[in-house]
Formats: structure tokens, sequence, C-alpha cells
């Protein structure tokens, strides 16, 4: 029959199962005293994920990179504004020399007709997009955490109106809706500049339009988690709604969260040089990688490496966040496929 | 010796089923359906029946942490059926549960330490000795090294994991545990253990047992007294040894057929007599009229369709919902216990199986 429990709880106790995929960590009894939390083991399969460390590390270059664009371009000490037209051919108004006027001195060749600096154009370029981006997904994950978890966590009505208004924002069409949008906002306000103002507008826009994708995601994961018995158990304890969500369910929706902030703003990219592509983005003579396109589109034949620069950024900017989001998703989710 | 603690009466909880945008109810699963319980200070009611037939929602209902649609539910003299929140929240360090599943009742996300010592900080519960020594106490109380305080759930197995959920549930001194299935997601070689160590605790704590599991060989070591429901229903309630020696519901005996026999010269005979209960469980959305059991029972006759049998006592003391309660002359006609029960099964329903596995 069954055995003295004293000798049964010893024997069980030196059967301590550690993650068979980590490889025997602390597997036995006594001094293993700190715990690795899935975090830190995590961060392990990132590590050792060659392709997104580089989408990585490519994105903290580019996030350095626009938080100190000015200094950079003052460094280099071309003006995204100056003229050079001694660079200029002064007949056809394309950049002297070969490949748009690539030098030594202008490393990635000059505009057509005015000669400005494109490398400093797309340092600045690179702030809009990653501001915009980044500043748009994080209003995106504000609003789609909070209204998917109150969507996911109170059910009934709330559940049914909040779904709603994600199938409907997912069907709208968010491009034609920016572009009336911009057209009949004025080109300032708030005190802003002209830049600065239509950063904002394009990061509200895009950041609205983007929180179903995030507020999908929670409300599904609050779906399931809610019905874990790790809930039930605190709440038969006593513990009030606050600490429910704040301390049992949001740690568990931060690395889905994460991830899905990560993954939006390479899309985030994408829009913001559309609208640019299309006039409603950022105003001239600012620029962005996206009217950089629009302005090679004349020259495509002539200089075509000023429309490749642009395009070639966009794309590996883009490429490198995908890279690191899958990379997240990975390794905080490794079951996900 | 035998002062209720716990005492439910009529206790029903019908999940409503709801359809269209407007959430009109259109029907109601009637999970428990009106049941009758007394535990006593000190000891252990076992709670038997099929998966589905109510058990975690009866125990949820006792915990409170489901409300009611009728009955009432008193515990220590207190009617706590629709209590308040602020004496609800009193009443859960009295009152505690131990889970199912230990994957899903351990947030992955918290240590042991801050698991444990939840209940603690919830009910703010003052820690003289500190909290991290008072969470290792309870760690050490359920036989966990204490040493593994910063530890996090995914590092320990089934088994151990079950014994932080059950250090969770100690840690605000309850006076009654409802343990739903405590050992049922566990191998068979930790089920014993675990066992052993509830039996140890409630000596040591004086606590109080409502023990719920799918199979009648889980609770006979631990409980004192043992209730089987069916289908919302408790069919039948008598004290640990009367039940497993005189079962006297149909749906008791094959149930009991099902326990696996210890005894191996009996074994073989035993297999082959086994009652089994053909047919699928009725959904609880629209049960049989009459007895529930009817539709599979072997014993049915017209009155069971049209009469609900009631809960009564016999005269052996087996509280049984029955109209044709099974007599100890069907259980011995063929000399072993469970063999009458079984040749009569036999003529009503295909039932014999002689597969060891
Ligand atoms: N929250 C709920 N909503 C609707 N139906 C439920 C809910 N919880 C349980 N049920 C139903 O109630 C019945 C009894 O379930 P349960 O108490 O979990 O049974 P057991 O623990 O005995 O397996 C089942 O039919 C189940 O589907
Ligand atoms: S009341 Fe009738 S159907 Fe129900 S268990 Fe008894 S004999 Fe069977
Ligand atoms: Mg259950």
């Amino acid at each position: 029959m069954v055995s003295g429990p004293g000798a049964s709880l010893s024997e069980e106790s030196t059967h301590d199962v550690a993650d068979p995929a980590e490889g025997g960590v602390n597997s036995t009894t006594g001094k293993a005293i700190e715990g690795r939390s899935l975090r830190q083991i995590a961060w392990r399969r990132f590590k050792r994920d060659r392709v997104a460390t580089a989408g990585g590390a490519f994105v903290g270059f580019l996030v350095l990179v626009a938080i100190f664009a000015t200094p950079i371009v003052s460094l280099i000490g071309h003006p995204i504004d100056a003229f050079n037209n001694d660079l200029i051919d002064p007949t056809l108004g394309l950049p002297l020399g070969s490949f748009g006027g690539i030098s030594g001195e202008h490393w990635l060749g000059v505009e057509p007709t005015s000669g400005r600096d494109v490398f400093s154009r797309i340092i600045f370029g690179a702030q809009t997009s990653i501001f915009v981006a980044f500043l748009a997904a994080l209003v995106s994950t504000i609003l789609g955490a909070i209204l998917g978890l109150a969507a996911g966590f109170m059910g009934g009505w709330v559940d049914a109106v909040v779904s709603r208004i994600m199938d409907f924002l997912l069907a709208f069409p968010q491009l034609l809706f920016s572009i009336a949008l911009v057209s009949v906002l004025p080109d300032s306000f708030f005190g802003l500049d002209g830049r600065l103002s239509r950063m904002a507008v394009l990061i509200g826009v895009i950041g609205f339009f983007g929180w179903p994708y995030i507020g999908r995601i929670v409300r599904g994961q609050v779906l399931s988690l809610r019905e874990r018995e790790f809930i039930e158990a605190s709440r038969s304890l006593g513990a009030r709604t606050g600490r429910i969500l704040f301390r049992e369910l949001l740690p568990n929706l931060a690395a889905p969260i994460l991830v899905y902030t990560t993954l939006i703003i390479p899309t985030n990219i994408i829009t913001e040089a559309s609208l640019s592509f299309l006039g409603v983005g950022i105003e001239a003579p600012n620029p962005s990688w996206g009217g950089m396109l629009y302005d090679a589109k004349s020259y495509y034949q002539s200089d075509p490496t000023y429309m490749i620069i642009p395009g070639v950024c966009i794309f590996i900017t883009v490429l490198a966040f995908n890279l690191f989001g899958d990379g997240l998703r990975d390794a905080l989710d490794p079951k996900a496929h | 010796m035998s002062t209720p603690l716990l005492e439910v009466t009529g206790l029903q909880k019908h999940f409503p089923i709801t359809a269209g945008l407007l959430r009109r109810q259109v029907a109601a699963v009637r999970a428990v359906d009106g049941i009758d319980l007394t535990v006593n200070k000190g000891e252990t009611l076992g709670l038997v029946g099929e998966s589905g037939c109510g058990k975690s929602t009866a125990g949820r209902l006792i915990t409170r942490i489901l409300e009611p649609t009728g009955g009432t539910v008193t515990f220590d003299g207190q009617d706590i059926t629709h209590i308040k929140r602020g004496p609800l929240r009193d009443l859960r360090r009295d009152v505690q549960m131990i889970f199912q599943d230990p994957y899903s009742s351990l947030n992955p996300r918290h240590t042991v330490g801050t698991i444990v010592s939840a209940p603690l900080q919830i009910q703010k519960i003052p820690t003289p000795q500190g909290l991290k020594k008072a969470v290792q106490e309870l760690l050490e109380l359920v036989g966990l090294n204490p040493e593994h305080y910063n530890r996090y759930p995914h590092e320990f197995s089934g088994g151990q994991r079950q014994r932080i959920g059950i250090a969770r549930a100690l840690a605000l001194k309850p006076k009654m545990i409802v343990a739903d299935e405590p050992v049922s997601a566990l191998d068979v070689s930790i089920q014993a253990q675990v066992v052993n160590l509830l039996d140890d605790l409630q000596r040591e704590l004086d606590l109080t047992y409502l023990f719920i599991a799918h199979d009648l060989s889980v609770v006979r070591h631990i409980s004192d007294r043992v209730a089987v429901m069916y289908l919302g229903k408790v069919v039948e309630v008598a004290p640990r040894d009367d039940l497993y020696a005189h079962p006297r519901h149909p749906y008791t005996v094959a149930l009991m057929s099902a326990v696996p026999v210890p005894d191996p010269s009996r074994r073989d005979k035993a297999q082959r007599e086994r009652v089994l209960l053909t047919g699928d469980v009725p959904s609880p959305i629209d049960p049989p009229s009459g007895c529930r059991f009817r539709t599979r029972c072997w014993k049915a006759q017209d009155v069971c369709a049209s009469e609900q049998p009631p809960l009564t006592v016999l005269a052996d003391g087996h509280q049984v919902a029955c109209h044709f309660p099974v007599s100890d002359e069907e259980q011995h006609a063929a000399g072993s216990g469970r063999s009458a029960a079984a040749a009569q099964a036999r003529d009503k329903i295909a039932t014999v199986v002689a597969d060891p596995e």
C-alpha cells in the first residue's frame, strides 16, 4: 500500500525537474537558490538566435541615429537645407560625378537640382520614421492593451462593443482617411512647427488605426488566462480586481505585448513612408524617406541612385525590425509555431 | 465529534446559456441542482462522481468563488450563501481551496515565494518572523526545500507544484480546505504521497476537508464519509467503510466496479464482472425526468421516470436517492460483493469486459 509520509516526502523532493531544454540547471536538491525566471530563459534563447540579434543590433543602432540626428548632421557639416549648386550639372540639373555624386565629402551623393546632401537628409528621415513608428506603436499598445484587457476580462457587452469596434477599424480604409484628415487639418497647431505638427498627426492616425492589432492579441490572451486556475486561486484568497489585473494577468501579457508592439513598428514605418510619398506625411523641405522616394521618381532613369538609397533604407529597416520581432516571439514563446 | 462545520441545503448553480446580440438567456446548464451535504469539524468528506457531474462547481460554491443560484451554504453557523464582499474577504481566511491542475494553478511569472506569500499580503496577515521566514516555514510544512523560495513553478515537478498549492492554501491557517481533485493530474506513484501529506496536515493542523475525486479509490484512504454525485445531484452518502462494503445506489455499485481490486486472487474474476457504465452521461442542460440515473440504470422501472427519488436515510444509515436501493442479498447472492449487481447488469445492458487494461 502507501508508504509512510516521511519517507515519501524526502523521496519526491529530490526529483526536482528543471526545464529539460535548458540542460540540467540546478537540477538537484540543496544549495541551488536562485531560480531562473522565464525572462532569463527567453534572453538566453534570444542570444542564441544570430539573425534576431543582428536585427536587434541594427534596430538599436537606428534608434541611436534617430536620437542623435542633429549632432550627427552638424558633425558631418552638411546641413539638410544647404544648396550646393557647384555639384550640379547646370544644363541637366543632375549631380556631377557617377552614382548620384557620391564622394568622400557627400557619402550618399547629392540631390538632383538642389545639390543638398543625401546622407544628412537620410539621417533626418530616419529620425522622422523611427519617432513616428515608435510613438505610434506606443499609442496603439496603450489603447490596445487597455481595451483588450477590458474586453477579455469583463466580457459581456464591453467585449461585444470593443470587438465590433476592432472589426470596424480593421476594415476601415486607413490610407484614404489619413489623406482626407491631413488635407482638412491646419499646417501647424499647438504652437508646434510644421514638421512636429505633421509628426503628431501621423503618430495619432497611425497609432489609432493600429490598436486593434494589439487589442485582439491581448483580448485573446486574457480570455485564455482568465480560465487558468491561478486567477481563481487569487480570487479565492480575497484578491481585488486591481491585483488580479496588474499582478496576475499583466505579467503574463508583457511578452505578447512586447512582441506585437515590435512587429507593428515596421508596418508603421511603411505607412509613414507611404503617407509622405503621397504628400500627406512630412512636408517639404523637411526630409523623410517616403518624400525622398517621391522626389526621386522624376529621376529614376537619369539618377537611379537617388531612388535606390531611401528605398534600401526602408527595406533594411523594416527587415531588421521584423527579424528582431520574430526572434523575440520565438524566444518568449517557443510553442507559438 | 460531529459538530457540523459546513452545511449545504438545496444548493443550486445554473449557468445561463445566452444567444444573440442581446444575450438573452435561452437555457441553463444545471451544473449543481439541489444538493444537501454536511461536513463535520475535523472530518474528511469525499465527494465522488464522473467528470462533468458538478463536483468542481459544488466546491466553488462552497468556497464562494461562485455565487449560488439557489439553496443555502452555512459555514461555522454563518449563512454565507450571498455574503457581501467585506465579510467574504474574511471568510477566505477560513475556507481555502486546492486546485486540480498543478500547471495552471500557479502563476508562471511568480516565484514560489511570491505565490505562497500572496495570501498573507492580500489578507494583511502580520508575520512577526518576517514574510520570507513565514513562507519558508510553510514550504517546510509541505515537505519542500525552504531554499527554493526564489524558484519559479516551471522548475518543479507536478507533485512539488501541488505542494506549493497546498502551502498557499495553508498560509491563512484555514479551518476548512476544499481540495478539487488534488491528485488527479499526478502520476499514480506521486498520488499517495500527496494524499498522505494532506492526511498528516489534517491531524497536525486540525483541518476539515472536502476532498473531491472522480473515482472512489482515491478518496478511500483519506475519507471518513463519502458522498457520490451524479449529474448535479447527490445520490448516496455513507460512512466510508459502509459505502465500500454495502453500496446502495446502483450508480455507486457501478462506480465501485471501476475501482481496481487490490487482492490479486480476486482480480481476474472482478475484472470480468465489472459493471460498465454504458451510454453517455445525459446533458445537464436537459437532464432526464424523475431519476437522473435512469437512462443508464439496470434497475430502472416506470416510476423512476416519473418520480424523482429524494435523498432519504435508510435503516442502515446510508442516505440514498433511489426508489430501489441495491440490497445486501443482491450483493451477496453470488458470494462476492459486486458480482450480484454485476450479473444483473449483464442481463440488462451489455456490460461485461475482460479487458485487463
Ligand atoms: N462557468 C461555467 N459556465 C457554463 N457551464 C459550466 C461552467 N462551469 C462548469 N460548467 C458546466 O457544469 C457542469 C459541471 O462542471 P464541473 O463542476 O466542472 O464538473 P466536474 O468538476 O464534476 O467535472 C459541466 O457540464 C460544465 O460544462
Ligand atoms: S431510482 Fe430507479 S433509475 Fe434511479 S437509480 Fe434507483 S432504480 Fe435506478
Ligand atoms: Mg472538476
